[in-house]
């Protein structure tokens, strides 16, 4: 099997990320009520970082949560689930809030299904948007991302890995195909 | 179901490793938040099945599990002897057998007998777990004890936990012994000798006969129950006896040389092993152990429930 490409490097994260802070206030015309939720773990640390761009262009510090779907998963019985469940922190009362789900991959939607669902146990906010860093197509479920780093498309056995500075030591997206090459 | 991570059941802490204690009580941490929520409530075992099978009164742990089980969106029945068909002379094997047949996912037991657990586990296809069988193990207890003491001290290792009191009858004593060994703890027991177990000396504890010897000793006491109940006959000349030598009172705990953690699995008898005072004072952590108790149930029975990381980190979408 051929050995991962580099899709994103540490600079091209960094200019992605800017353009994804910018976007996220174009689609709300503005930060009012604006809350990112990170899904952990790496969609946290994306989070972050988008909420530090917003703070640096438009002046205002953007809540943050973080939200861990591994309860919410639909296929506890088929697969099992991971067995450390991560934390879920939504400090913030989201009711009516324009929330952001931020992620660092989006490919099947059951992730997003299960933020969903679990950011319904929380409230009612007015609108939900989802970010992405990485669309890597294969949905299996009628879910988009409002604003995307960078789409690829990738077979079914085609992967992504998302790593991150404070996590993996450095910033960079690789990408394999699979054994499609 | 498949359930790698710890095992088909929960039978006992003896048999567990350091590991599978420590992702049990990791694995509890994010649980705590759930009972946070204004819904108290995930998806996670929707349309499993879980009986709550009872052959001894229990109140405290029984709803412990029936909360974590609902907030955990299972179905839950509980089945007590008194009403059942065990008063009707059926045995343990058929009554599980039984409900087995009615498509359950997992049974909760507590059993007078020791090894009722593991003799209920060896025949039936759901997941089993002890909620206390005999003089054996309550090993649901043992682990929210350790998780209240770890969340007091950061960690085990090295720590200096006494029990004291009935350790002769008591499950949560052995559940306690074992657990806090694996994770490096030193363990003390204090009591009248006839309500230590004979070799309780090989067990690499430290005996304690007078309670100021352990309150010197230990950084935490956790005090057993007198077992009213299981003394037939002259284990201690009088409750007002026992608590003049082995009562845990302030005066007691005034003279101790640090501050001294108290837990106790209830129900206690108050101004027997432990007086109000105490249980109710500064250094009392007995709300945060039921608490945690929930919490514990959750991450067991999230774990037994599934478990196999490999196949579902590949389903990540």
């Amino acid at each position: 099997m051929p050995a991962p490409a580099n899709l994103l490097n540490a600079a091209a994260i960094a200019r992605t990320v800017r353009r994804m802070a910018e976007e996220i206030v174009e689609l709300f015309d503005g930060t009012d009520g604006l809350i990112l939720v990170g899904i952990q773990r790496r969609g946290v640390q994306l989070a972050q970082r988008i909420a530090a761009v917003i703070e640096a262009t438009e002046g205002v510090a953007v809540p943050r949560g973080a939200l861990d779907i591994t309860l919410y998963r639909d296929d506890l019985q088929t697969v099992g689930p991971r067995p450390l469940v991560g934390k879920t922190d939504l400090p913030w009362a989201i009711d009516g809030k324009r929330l952001v789900i931020v992620d660092d991959v989006l490919h099947t939607g059951r992730t997003i299904r299960a933020a969903l669902d679990e950011l319904a146990d929380f409230g009612r906010p007015a609108r939900i948007a989802l970010a992405v860093l990485v669309d890597r197509g294969g949905r299996e479920l009628p879910i988009h991302a409002d604003v995307v780093g960078k789409t690829v498309e990738l077979p079914p056995e085609g992967r992504v890995d998302v790593q991150v500075l404070d996590l993996d030591g450095v910033d960079a997206v690789l990408v394999s195909r699979g054994s499609e090459g | 179901m498949s359930a790698a991570a710890i095992g088909k059941d929960l039978l006992g802490l003896a048999h567990l490793s350091a590991e599978q204690i420590t992702l049990i009580l990791d694995t509890a941490v994010p649980f705590k938040e759930i009972s946070e929520r204004a819904i108290k409530k995930v998806p996670t075992l929707r349309g499993m099945t879980i009986v709550n099978l009872f052959f001894e009164a229990s109140t405290r742990t029984r709803i412990s599990f029936e909360f974590a089980e609902k907030r955990l969106s299972a179905d839950t029945v509980n089945v007590a002897v008194s009403g059942s068909s065990v008063s009707k002379g059926e045995t343990l094997v058929d009554t599980a057998r039984n409900l087995e047949a009615m498509k359950i996912d997992m049974v909760v037991i507590r059993h007078p007998s020791s090894g009722a657990a593991r003799f209920l586990a060896d025949r039936i296809q759901s997941n089993v777990i002890n909620a206390g069988d005999g003089t054996h193990e309550h090993p649901t207890q043992g682990l929210l004890d350790l998780l209240t003491l770890r969340e007091r001290f950061g960690s085990l290792t090295g720590l200096r936990v006494c029990l004291c009191g009935d350790v002769l009858h008591s499950r949560v004593a052995r559940s306690n012994l074992w657990g806090l060994q694996k994770l490096g703890a030193e363990v003390g027991v204090c009591g009248p000798r006839s309500l230590l177990p004979n070799a309780i000396d090989e067990l690499g504890v430290r005996v304690f006969s007078r309670i100021e010897e352990a309150i010197e000793w230990a950084q935490a006491l956790n005090i057993l129950r007198l077992q009213l109940e299981r003394m037939q006959a002259g284990y201690i000349p009088s409750l007002r006896e026992y608590n003049r030598v082995f009562g845990v009172t302030r005066e007691r705990l005034d003279r101790a040389p640090r501050d001294i953690v108290i837990m106790h699995p209830g129900p206690m008898n108050r101004g027997v092993e432990i007086d109000s005072d105490v249980a109710d004072g500064p250094h009392s952590v007995i709300l945060e152990q039921v608490t945690n108790g929930v919490a514990v149930r959750m991450a067991v029975l999230y774990l037994l429930a599934g478990g196999r990381p490999e196949l579902a980190e590949a389903a990540k979408g």
